[in-house]
């Protein structure tokens, strides 16, 4: 659809708002703009109700007998349990400050997709149905009452959230939409309204240990591939270890780094720098997956995936957890998975046996950051570079959402880039740190049948990189999540064409000088290095590397 | 549209004031019975509101990092928008609290040549923030009337706010800033298209209803002149609760006083209440330190999990072939 739809029409967005009341506008399903219900047998293996073949075109949605029931009592319940959630329902004030922070309300003018009337969506249920005012003023008090449509349009505008926060930090007082969507797809779920796309990866990693579901031995034959390019690229041969116990440290990371390009280049990464530590580190095939979609269904379903990780620490007795790259996978390892799944009082304080140095800041947790590892392998003067073999790339880093709003990594992968390349531009402070932009894809909006949506939500990033192509030649749009190694490649095919992706980590093993390795005339892609002799074997300038 | 009923409202309001006060003996009921009532409603509903909120816990650790967080020693750490300990946390909320830091950050998205561009956009931080200090010291400036002796700091902040030293009595700029700056947001409510598409009738009564009785005030200040000295016998019995019938001052002090009842009545239902809320909001006032000190939700319960000796007795044929260690052979 978006294909169809060239980027010179797509931005033709009108901010106006329309005149009318939005609680009149019905809502309108456009192909392109949501992803197919889930098949049953997703929500059956992981025990999810009311599982049907269902599609949201349909007239019928098949809910539940007591569907409305369900919905209000579900509400109750969790306007008792979350503070966040009832406050958030109580003080909007609709100052407006939100309105135009939203990648998919500036990518589409969809007044619903407002933060604020995003949020008024299910504001407006809980004024009828839990406030005197609304149940004495109805409609006069913003109030409406719950019908088969507006769970429909909660559906729809619910699932064009990617959960990303950028509302919540210009909101004076915090009220995060994610917070609200995500209450509002656990609600959803109670009827069986699941998409596709994030029930297959749910049930695949509660069965098989991550999203793909892939199999151990899929896993370490993926594996295996890489080490095979790894050794024709350094003539290095890497022999990882799988479900060891006694290693000192369990590597986790997103299994689409197993999988699809880019972001094997960037497991190859990982794989070159832990083996040129030689850190005592291994693989499971068991917690095999970082990253978590059972946080975009319920917060249950996110603590029954998560708890494979601390599970998998104990039973092979390691002493700490390092996690590779990704974005939502690292909201809920440091928001999330101590409270659900801890105390982790079975593992030590984590301390680089390289550097000494103590992550205090991941003392409880006993899991650190890849990137906080790296800058700090560096900033001790542990690695080798030469930084010349990036040369041809002009690189730009995006801020993905979660590990922006929801943790605050910013100035490590940033430091680590700049050592490992020469060649670093920063996009415009509108689109960076905290106030970047959604990849348009998050939060399990990554399938094939939304692709409008992602064109859209993708808008505001695509255009901020293009202005760094125009100006600097950006060619290399570097990141730390999988799921934009995942989703960017084709929005930037889409607004900034000529632009590629990759992870923080393929560009450190590019330049990473190795003991004993050929002299390299290939990056991690296989291509071959700009200004580099194939056919030199003087290996002595190897040993030199770069700062 | 909102506008006009919330406007009716208001002005109903005002006509029963007004018209209330000629009827005998409801100036009692105005003066003494409403005001009372509604402090008694205002205290009584902001108090449960405030108590339902701070029952509901708060099961994860949410905060919404603006800033680089605490890692590394030598990356520097970004405080007050990530703040690692309480400490931290309460600057962060005086400065939401006292300068609106998160508005500050407002950016105006536009489109431009088939550009998305951002531009900055102080103005409604602005006048959000006239908007409440001057209320604040409207606020303050009537303590006057509630207290006797007026302690010295009241004095001087009237000598501050009338420092221009035009007209008699002098004009107080916060009241005048209040109108003005309440008339802005009104504006703009009506103005900007996606503000308007967003406003509920609740969005523009306690505007209005603010704005009135500020108009009042004024008008009562400079033009329709009250005696000061009953308003003060008056307010001082009230405080006192020894209540007496005020005695010779104009409706136009019944009005003002009215509509300030239903403000106080109308507070703790409304998204008023966001002044209690803004202290309570997940995502500002926790630290971002869950990998450093574990927060307990208070209603964790165990769920149903896959365990590794299922997954093994699935996969372990699987896992010998590929040499991966098995637990049971
Ligand atoms: C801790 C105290 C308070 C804080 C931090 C606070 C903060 C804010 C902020 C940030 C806004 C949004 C920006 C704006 O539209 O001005 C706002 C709006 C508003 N506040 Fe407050 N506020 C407080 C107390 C009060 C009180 C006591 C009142 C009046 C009784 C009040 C009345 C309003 C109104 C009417 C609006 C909406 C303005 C509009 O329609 O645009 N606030 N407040
Ligand atoms: S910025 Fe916050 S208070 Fe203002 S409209 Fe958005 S959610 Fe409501
Ligand atoms: S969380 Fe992100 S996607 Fe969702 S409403 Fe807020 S800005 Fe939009």
């Amino acid at each position: 659809m978006a294909k169809e739809t060239t980027p010179e029409e797509l931005v033709n967005v009108d901010y106006e708002a329309p005149k009318k009341d939005w609680t009149e506008t019905p809502v309108e399903f456009r192909e392109g703009m949501y992803c197919y219900g889930s098949r049953p047998v997703y929500l059956q293996e992981v025990g999810f109700p009311n599982p049907r073949e269902w599609s949201p075109a349909d007239e019928d949605w098949k809910l539940p007998e007591n569907w409305k029931e369900i919905v209000l009592t579900a509400m109750e319940e969790r306007l008792s349990k979350y503070r966040s959630f009832r406050v958030f329902m109580d003080i909007c004030v609709r100052c407006g400050a939100c309105a135009d922070k939203c990648h998919f309300y500036i990518g589409s003018g969809d007044p619903k997709n407002m933060p604020v009337l995003r949020a008024e969506l299910i504001r407006s249920i809980y004024r009828k149905y839990f406030t005197i005012g609304g149940k004495l003023l109805g409609k006069r008090a913003g109030a409406r009452e719950l019908t088969e449509d507006v769970i429909k349009e909660w559906w729809y505008y619910f699932y064009q959230c990617t959960e990303c926060r950028r509302c919540s930090v210009f909101c004076p007082y915090g009220i995060d939409q994610a917070e609200i969507t995500m209450i509002g797809r656990e609600i959803l779920n109670l009827l069986g309204l699941q998409t596709d796309w994030i029930g297959g990866p749910v049930a695949n990693c509660y069965k098989k240990g991550n999203h793909l579901g892939l199999e151990p031995h899929a896993i370490t034959s993926n594996i295996e591939y890489l080490l095979d390019d790894i050794e024709e690229i350094t003539g290095i041969t890497i022999e990882p270890s799988f479900n060891r116990k006694g290693a000192e440290i369990l590597f986790v990371t997103p299994s689409g780094d197993l999988f699809g390009d880019p972001g094997t280049y960037t497991a190859m990464g990982y794989l070159m720098l832990l083996h040129e530590l030689g850190l005592d580190y291994t693989w499971s095939t068991y917690a095999s997956e970082g990253g978590n979609f059972g946080f975009f269904t319920s917060m249950e379903m996110a603590k029954r995936l998560n708890y494979k990780i601390y599970a998998e620490a104990k039973r092979l007795g390691v002493k700490w957890i390092l996690g590779g790259e990704c974005g939502h996978m690292w909201r809920v390892l440091n928001q999330y998975m101590d409270t659900w799944n801890g105390p982790a009082d079975f593992m030590e304080e984590p301390v680089s046996p390289i550097t000494g140095t103590k992550f205090e800041n991941a003392k409880s947790t006993k899991m650190v950051h890849i990137c906080e590892f790296t800058a700090d392998l560096i900033k001790h003067n542990k690695l080798k570079f030469d930084p010349s073999r990036n040369d041809h790339l002009n690189v730009t880093f995006h801020d993905s959402c979660n590990t922006a709003r929801g943790m605050g990594i910013f100035d490590e992968p940033r430091f680590i880039i700049k050592n490992v390349c020469n060649n670093f531009f920063e996009m415009s402070s509108d689109a960076t740190r905290e106030k970047t932009f959604c990849c348009g894809s998050g939060s399990g909006l990554n399938a094939g049948e939304n692709i409008e949506l992602r064109m859209r939500g993708g808008m505001p990033r695509g255009h901020a990189v293009k202005r760094v192509q125009e100006k600097y030649g950006v060619n290399m749009l570097a990141n730390i999540c999988a799921i934009d190694r995942a989703v960017l490649p084709p929005l930037m095919d889409y607004w900034a064409p000529g632009v590629d992706v990759c992870g923080t980590h393929e560009l450190l093993a590019n330049a990473l000088v190795m003991k004993g390795e050929i002299k390299r005339t290939q990056d991690l892609r296989l291509e071959d290095l700009p200004g580099v002799e194939d056919d030199d074997d003087d290996d002595d300038n190897n040993e030199e590397g770069g700062e | 549209m909102g506008i006009f009923f919330s406007f009716s409202v208001v002005v109903a309001l005002t006509v029963i004031a007004f018209a209330g006060v000629w009827i005998p003996g409801m100036q009692y009921f105005f003066g003494v019975v409403i005001p009372y009532l509604a402090v008694l409603v205002f205290l009584v509903g902001v108090v449960l509101k405030v108590a339902k909120w701070g029952r509901s816990p708060v099961p994860f650790r949410i905060p919404t990092t603006c800033g680089q967080q605490q890692s590394l020693p030598w990356i520097k750490h970004s405080k007050y928008d990530n703040p690692q300990t309480t400490g931290q946390v309460i600057i962060r909320m005086v400065l939401e609290v006292f300068l609106f830091r998160s508005l500050f950050r407002n950016l105006r998205t536009e489109m431009n040549d088939g550009r998305v561009t951002y531009g900055s956009d102080k103005i409604l931080w602005l006048a959000g923030l006239l908007f409440h200090i001057s209320f604040f010291i409207v606020l303050i400036r009537h303590l006057r009337f509630f207290i006797e002796p007026v302690p010295s700091f009241i004095n001087m902040i009237d000598a501050l706010d009338g420092f221009v030293q035009v007209g008699v009595p002098h004009l107080l700029l916060t009241g005048v800033l209040l109108v003005a700056a309440g008339g802005y947001l009104l504006f703009r409510r009506i103005n900007n298209s996606q503000v308007r598409h967003i406003s509920l009738p609740a969005d523009y009564f306690p505007l209005l209803l603010i704005i009135g009785i500020a108009l009042s005030g004024i008008i009562m200040r400079y033009f329709v002149k009250v005696d000061i000295v009953s308003v003060k016998a008056f307010t001082l019995g009230l405080v006192s609760l020894r209540p007496r019938t005020p005695a010779g001052i104009g409706a136009i002090f019944y009005i003002h006083l009215f509509l300030i009842s239903a403000l106080l009545v109308y507070f703790p239902f409304s998204k008023l209440m966001h002044m209690g809320g803004v202290f309570l909001s997940p995502t500002r006032n926790l630290a971002n330190n869950n990998r450093e000190v574990r927060h307990v939700n208070p209603w964790n319960y165990d769920v149903k999990v896959h365990s590794y000796a299922a997954y093994e007795d699935e996969f372990r044929e699987k896992m010998k072939e590929a040499g991966i260690p098995v637990e049971k052979e």
